[in-house]
């Protein structure tokens, strides 16, 4: 049985929407009625059956269409797809990494042959039947980590890692939360954090570099993170930012439910044997206000954590102007009883 | 003096001499300053084998006779930051290990000569610096990527697509540049004044 | 959570003498599977399991990361040490099985390096075998200058000399042949990262000569591994656990706090990487730190030890464990 992938846009006319099925398996991030911003890295081991951590490297119904997104951005600016020189070798352990994972987690959509270098990669659902060598780049259409990330849900950065630090020295970034690849290429951990306000206070960057650059071959880990997007729009770029910054002054409480998304970040980090650099996926999972009201629980919980936001982190992460709407529209489904403990739906 | 704001904010020290077989200068205005209290400290003969190349631009044609008097083995006087760059590019080219390279004056020399470095295999921490003069700001609009030169004002207006930037001190090393970000995309009616605050 | 190392069972294929004083070991995985890639410069730790002790040791893959199918490590016999490569030399024989790690890396090649200047001393050498085979795959331009004290100690040499040529310079100690160190710094293109395997002294000379030359410290890669030290018996409290340890004249503290049956991180067991890092609740007596981890105020400080190398005399020990 494999995944029903849905036709749908993330832009123009926005018909993205979330099957049931998908709207149970939400990840959604909260585990308790208030969240303080905190970097809670644990280990990233496949999950029960029906939910993101399923499979290491999630591929949902979504899938053919954000690839489409994908392009589309890309066409429109190619500077958000970038790797420094000395990035080639990291690309193609990326490479490696998602055709393994996509061929083993999901046989009936992706298949992968191996002779030797000679490679044999088949993605049915975008219809890519591909011959190459691996290690070769004049084998492939596009760069290594390009090409395999054209056909990868999220959001990808690949950091070298060097002095004690990472660098964000390759990636491509077209489902952004309001960062630029193209200004941040090329930064290590501190500096490319550097707009995150209350983070470096709490002292809990430091103790995220080490923990991640400790990260060893085949033991990856992940952590959530959140933010909201008004209209499911995929690309919230800063490049952008001119295009749909006006989205946010629309909100109504009459379109609460069906214009406001909370957008969960999976973000996985893995060691890449060959370069020794690290990857860092981040894939977006988008559910609109009326998707998620649809767990009584989730409804309440959000209510609560949107309400107790502190001010600096609303700013930052760009709530500001639609904030109270959205919480006096989820008060209706807060009739204030506890919330079990946990992540999922009761 | 540039106040520390956030990590990605450069933060610029006191130039000091470097164990090391050459040493290449490149300042502009007011750097040319920082290199003469170095010299001040430094051991004899170090300038034998120094490259200096300076811009004097408005401020710094007082310091051009002190500079040479240093006696460094080359000396190099140039109208502008990017007159220079293409010499500075092609002296690097031709370097060996044991070059240390030191840089004075405003944020956008700096910016520019270490991005010419960086290019060349130099990794930044090792790069002496020390920020002297002018404030101004080298601003790449995050939108058009247009770099707009010598930026005094906040907002400003992006020279090359003519959005109005919120200027960032999110700062980018590869481009030698600060961050510029459409201010009024929200509410394309909202118009705040300019101040003039980078001076 | 902590970092740690994953294990692999292998089975040794091959013990192969080298020379009077190095074996090469190949291991390949006893379910038939490729052993994880993994990038030059990399380590794995060997489990020797002696009778009632274990030990484990850090050893630099010397095969090429390009190919899996087996490992390779290469270790010298060292009559004075704590005895774990006696047992690699006289215990380890085709057909046994064995455990090791998934590899770590802590001294990986810097992959902007314009040109990767290698320096290596006896056997040293080893971690350089993985990386110019890397280097070699991809074009990468590499020179190793290679120094050991007779031509039938000079491990290698002529493998490498074979494979590339004039890209391996040899100085044998006993031709009275030197390393030009000062005129071949002084000669390298802007963007050169140099990397240096070998004896404590060698390491040390070569870094204060870079140092003085003008190359910054960015540039500079070696990769030491302390080996523990055997030293006199001592008793240790760990508080978390509630044990009371004692750590043997042959046995590291980090392999007695192993053979009370708790597992610390580790990743080198060599001093370098910082996992084992304890936190010391108090003591009486004197540490003899052996790590290249901690700080020298650190090391006077009295708060933390590097129980995979270090040892302490004295009254009592309280470890946070
Ligand atoms: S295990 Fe690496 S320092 Fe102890």
């Amino acid at each position: 049985m494999g995944i029903n992938f849905r036709k749908e846009t993330f832009r123009d006319d926005f018909s993205f929407r979330n099957s049931p099925e998908q709207i149970r398996r939400f990840p959604f991030p909260f585990h308790e009625d208030s969240y303080m911003y905190a970097v809670n890295i644990e280990p990233h081991t496949p999950g029960p059956k029906n939910t993101v951590f399923e499979h290491l490297i999630d591929v949902d119904e979504h899938y053919i269409s954000e690839m489409e997104d994908r392009a589309l951005v890309l066409a429109e600016d190619p500077l958000r797809c970038q790797s420094l020189p000395h990035m080639t070798l990291a690309g193609w352990d990326l490479l490696e990494l998602l055709m393994t994972q996509k061929a083993e987690s999901y046989p009936e959509h992706f298949s992968l042959t191996r002779d030797g270098d000679n490679w044999h990669w088949i993605n049915r659902p975008l219809g890519i039947d591909d011959r190459f060598t691996f290690g070769d780049v004049s084998t492939l259409p596009y760069g290594p980590m390009a090409y395999i990330t054209r056909q990868s849900q999220g959001d990808f950065c690949v950091l070298d890692q060097r002095d004690g630090n990472l660098w964000m020295d390759a990636g491509i970034v077209t489902t952004q939360a309001d960062w630029s690849l193209d200004f941040d290429i090329g930064m290590n951990f501190f500096e490319w954090h550097a707009p995150v306000p209350l983070a470096h206070d709490m002292g809990i960057f430091n103790r995220a570099l080490k923990f991640l650059t400790n990260i060893q071959q085949g033991q990856p880990a992940r952590r959530f993170n959140w933010t909201m997007t008004i209209n499911p729009r995929l690309d919230t770029s800063p490049e952008n930012y001119h295009k749909w910054g006006v989205d946010r002054t629309t909100v109504t409480p009459e379109n609460v439910g069906q214009k406001v998304h909370l957008r969960v970040e999976l973000q996985t980090f893995w060691r890449l044997p060959r370069s020794n650099a690290l990857v860092f996926p981040i894939r977006c999972y988008l559910i609109k206000m009326d998707e998620l009201v649809t767990s009584p629980k989730w409804a309440r919980r959000f209510h609560r954590v949107l309400r107790d936001l502190p001010n600096e982190l609303a700013e930052y992460k760009g709530l500001t102007r639609y904030r109270q709407t959205v919480v006096e529209w989820l008060s209706q489904y807060d009739d204030g009883a506890p919330t079990s403990s946990g992540f999922g739906p009761d | 003096m540039t106040a520390k704001t956030i990590l990605s904010r450069p933060v610029y020290g006191t130039l000091s001499p470097q164990p090391g077989r050459n040493h290449l200068f490149v300042a502009d205005a007011e750097g040319a300053a920082a290199i003469l209290d170095m010299a001040k400290a430094t051991p004899e003969g170090f300038f034998a084998d120094a490259h200096i190349m300076f811009v004097p631009d408005d401020t710094g044609t007082n310091y051009v006779e002190a500079v040479k008097s240093l006696q460094p083995a080359r000396f190099y006087q140039g109208p502008t930051i990017a007159a220079a760059l293409p010499r500075l590019r092609q002296t690097l080219a031709t370097a060996h290990m044991g070059l240390r390279i030191y840089l004075a004056g405003s944020e956008g020399l700096i910016g520019q000569a270490m991005q010419a470095a960086m290019e060349a295999g130099f990794d930044p921490s090792s790069i002496q610096t020390e920020h002297r003069g002018s404030l101004a700001r080298r601003v790449q609009c995050v939108h058009c990527k247009g770099i707009t030169e010598n930026v005094t004002t906040q907002p400003v207006t992006c020279s090359h697509c003519g959005l109005l930037l919120l200027v960032r001190d999110h700062y980018s090393r590869r481009l030698a540049a600060f961050q510029g970000v459409c201010i009024n995309a929200e509410d394309p009616t909202e118009s705040p004044q300019a101040e003039e605050i980078f001076r | 959570m902590s970092a740690g190392t994953r294990k692999i069972d292998v089975i040794v294929t091959d013990v192969v003498p080298v020379n009077e004083l190095v074996k090469r070991f190949h291991f390949q995985r006893t379910d038939g599977q490729l052993l994880p890639t993994f990038s030059g410069g990399a380590h794995v730790v060997v489990e020797m399991r002696d009778d009632d002790r274990t030990r484990l040791n850090p050893y630099s893959l010397m095969s090429s990361p390009l190919d899996t199918r087996d490992y390779t490590i290469s270790v010298r016999r060292d009559d004075t040490g704590r005895g774990g490569s006696l047992f690699m030399h006289q215990r380890v024989n085709p057909g046994m099985r064995m455990v090791i790690s998934s590899p770590v890396n802590l001294f990986s090649l810097d992959l902007r390096a314009r040109k990767h200047l290698m320096i290596a001393g006896g056997i040293g050498i080893t971690p350089f075998m993985a990386q110019t085979s890397q280097l070699a795959g991809d074009a990468g331009n590499f020179e190793l200058h290679y120094t050991c004290r007779t031509e039938t100690l000079a491990t290698y040499a002529d493998v490498l000399k074979g494979r590339y040529g004039r890209r391996i310079h040899l100085y044998r100690d006993d031709q009275g042949e030197r390393l030009p160190l000062e005129q071949l710094l002084a000669s390298q293109p802007l963007g050169t990262h140099l990397y240096i395997c070998g004896p404590a002294g060698m390491i040390e000379w070569v870094r204060r000569t870079a140092a003085e030359a003008g190359w910054p410290d960015d540039t500079v890669h070696f990769e030491h591994f302390a080996a523990p030290q055997p030293g006199k018996p001592f008793d240790v409290t760990l508080a978390i656990s509630g044990k009371q340890i004692r750590v043997s004249e042959q046995q590291s503290l980090l392999e007695a706090i192993e053979a009370a049956g708790i597992d610390p991180p580790y990743l080198c067991r060599g001093g370098v990487c910082g996992q084992c890092e304890t936190k010391v609740i108090s003591y009486d007596g004197n540490f003899l730190h052996n790590d290249h981890w901690l700080s020298e105020e650190e090391h006077q400080s009295g708060r933390k030890i590097m129980p995979c190398v270090s040892r302490f005399e004295g009254k009592s020990l309280v470890l946070e464990r």
